[in-house]
């Protein structure tokens, strides 16, 4: 053992979406919830804040924070939506895809339609968020039908 | 806090593909800025200069344009806020020559976007909001907006005709604005016909990038006297917020929270209201900011937008004269420098110098300028 061995890097959060941006972040364990089908936000034990996207460190309590994970369950409402005709670098064989964002009450999500046919989509319809892997290994949440 | 004037303005022509370098473009702005305010470089105490950095190649401009403008050893500073970069430097620049500071400031904003490909400026604009949270479902700026033109629609049963009837106003005078990058007529069904961006949005309903810059001095009024400055343009009010970058932690999706925040904090500092304004420019990167900005700022009641711009009152001769010189929809939007050619139009306005566009003896004028997809909002009034 060298001892001086640089510590190998988590880079979970690289998985996440079509193109990842982040690679490292403090809340990796978003990737390993969304692997196991659950979507997750957080929550500090001590304030009663809840976050999404989820967040290990709270502003209001800063190091005395707690931060816990929870699953986000139910339904919410689709506050707003856009279908897009063209696509950033990376997400050209996404198209046609709709980003949108789902109001569960407490809190809201940012992320993209599922199996929804676009033209069925209506702000304040119901939708239920789901993790969802992608074919090359990435991983994703997306909003469907309950 | 003593009073601030804008002392000089001026700005290049917006085109598609400058035939020269960054510091050639920010020399174009400078150049009529100081003959405007008839000063030499030795009266200038500083420089802000103004850019979103992600299109540049060069690190630092403001070393480079500083030097090149012959503002050396004046200090020179670098501010960044996405597309209201120019106008958030501006409030530096009030803060400074109303602090004591400096008894001038010189805010010289520029874009050059044709730097980099059109493919590699999409990417980058879209990096303008959540890379963790949010570019990883696919994000790009007119499918923002377009969010905010889908709630604001479905929460007042407007239409996209409503949203095509503000780029026909601003391509009327956009025709008349020889530094405009798009002079051609719009009709309404070739708004209407376009082809989709990102739902509701089409082509006509999203501005077009452009090189471009702008510059704005400012002084305290000492020197406007000193220097027998002829006509005076004073920062009456100027307010400035910020609102979560993240959608999901949005509260409406169909007004800017930034913009209404800042707008308050102007209207209070100059002691007037949305009735008060003659004249002004607001933050029109795509047809639904018109709208909402119209709304936030005060010059119709939440839902009472479409009703404003179906009839005209948003023209030249209307109640509440906005983007008549063709706003960003025609003169485009070259990010660092857009703030500031707002300033510059509603200065000339306000000494009776818009030419075409003058409207009738205007006492105050005011200048939306937001950074984002509402991130960053800042409000300017002047007055004569």
């Amino acid at each position: 053992m060298s001892g001086h061995k640089k510590p190998e890097a988590d880079r979970r959060f690289a998985r996440f979406g079509t193109v990842s941006f982040t690679a490292t972040s403090k809340v990796n364990d978003f990737i390993d919830y969304l692997e196991d089908g659950q979507v997750c936000g957080t929550k500090c034990r001590t304030c009663g804040a809840v976050f999404f996207p989820p967040r290990a460190q709270c502003f209001k309590c800063r190091d005395q924070a707690a931060i816990e994970w929870f699953q986000v369950s139910g339904s919410g409402k689709l506050a707003t939506f856009s279908e897009l005709k063209y696509a950033p670098t990376g997400f050209g064989g996404d198209l046609p895809y709709a980003i949108a964002v789902l109001d569960m009450g407490e809190y809201k999500l940012f992320g993209r339609i599922g199996y929804v046919p676009l033209d069925e989509v209506r702000v304040g319809m119901e939708l239920v968020p789901q993790a969802h892997q992608l074919p090359d290994g990435q991983i994703i949440y997306v909003f469907n039908r309950p | 806090m003593s009073k601030v004037a804008i002392i000089g303005v001026g700005q290049s022509s917006f085109v598609r593909g400058y035939p020269g370098s960054i510091r050639e473009l920010a020399f174009e702005a400078y150049t009529e800025a100081m003959n405007d305010a008839e000063l030499s470089n030795e009266q200038i105490g500083a420089t802000i200069v103004c850019s979103a950095p992600e299109y540049d190649k060069q690190r630092s401009p403001a070393g480079v344009i500083a030097e090149y403008c012959g503002l050396n050893p004046q200090p020179t500073f670098y501010t960044e806020s996405l597309c209201c970069s120019s106008t958030t430097g501006l409030r530096l620049a009030h803060a400074m020559v109303s602090g004591g500071m400096h008894e001038s400031v010189m805010v010289l904003g520029f874009q050059k976007m044709s730097e980099i490909t059109s493919a590699e400026s999409q990417e980058r604009m879209g990096r303008g909001a959540d890379i963790q949270w949010e570019s990883p479902f696919g994000t790009m700026m007119p499918a923002y907006y377009a969010m905010f033109a889908q709630g604001y629609l479905s929460q007042y049963g407007a239409s996209e005709e409503d949203l095509a009837l503000i780029r026909v106003k601003a391509a009327t005078y956009g025709q008349l604005n020889e530094r405009a990058v798009y002079r051609k007529p719009v009709e309404l069904a070739q708004c209407l016909s376009a082809d989709p961006v990102a739902s509701p949005l089409k082509v006509f309903d999203c501005c077009a990038n452009a090189d471009g810059s702008s510059c704005i001095i400012v002084a305290g009024e000492d020197k406007v006297k000193q220097w027998g400055i002829k006509q005076p343009v004073w920062i009456k009010g100027i307010g400035s917020a910020s609102a979560p970058v993240n959608l999901a932690l949005r509260e409406s999706f169909s007004s800017f929270a930034a913009a209404t925040e800042a707008g308050r904090q102007a209207y209070a500092m100059a002691g007037i209201g949305p009735r008060d304004i003659d004249v002004a420019e607001v933050h029109d990167c795509f047809t639904i900011a018109e709208m909402l900005a119209y709304e936030d700022l005060g010059f119709a009641p939440r839902g009472g937008g479409p009703e404003l711009i179906r009839a005209k009152q948003t023209y030249k001769d209307g109640s509440i004269p906005v983007n008549v010189d063709g706003g960003l929809l025609s003169k485009g939007h070259p990010i660092g420098a857009t703030g500031g050619s707002q300033i510059r139009t509603i200065v000339l306005q306000l000494r009776g110098k818009a030419g075409d566009i003058q409207v009738k003896n205007p006492e105050f004028g005011l200048v939306h300028n937001m950074g984002g997809v509402g991130i960053y909002g800042n409000v300017v009034i002047l007055g004569s």
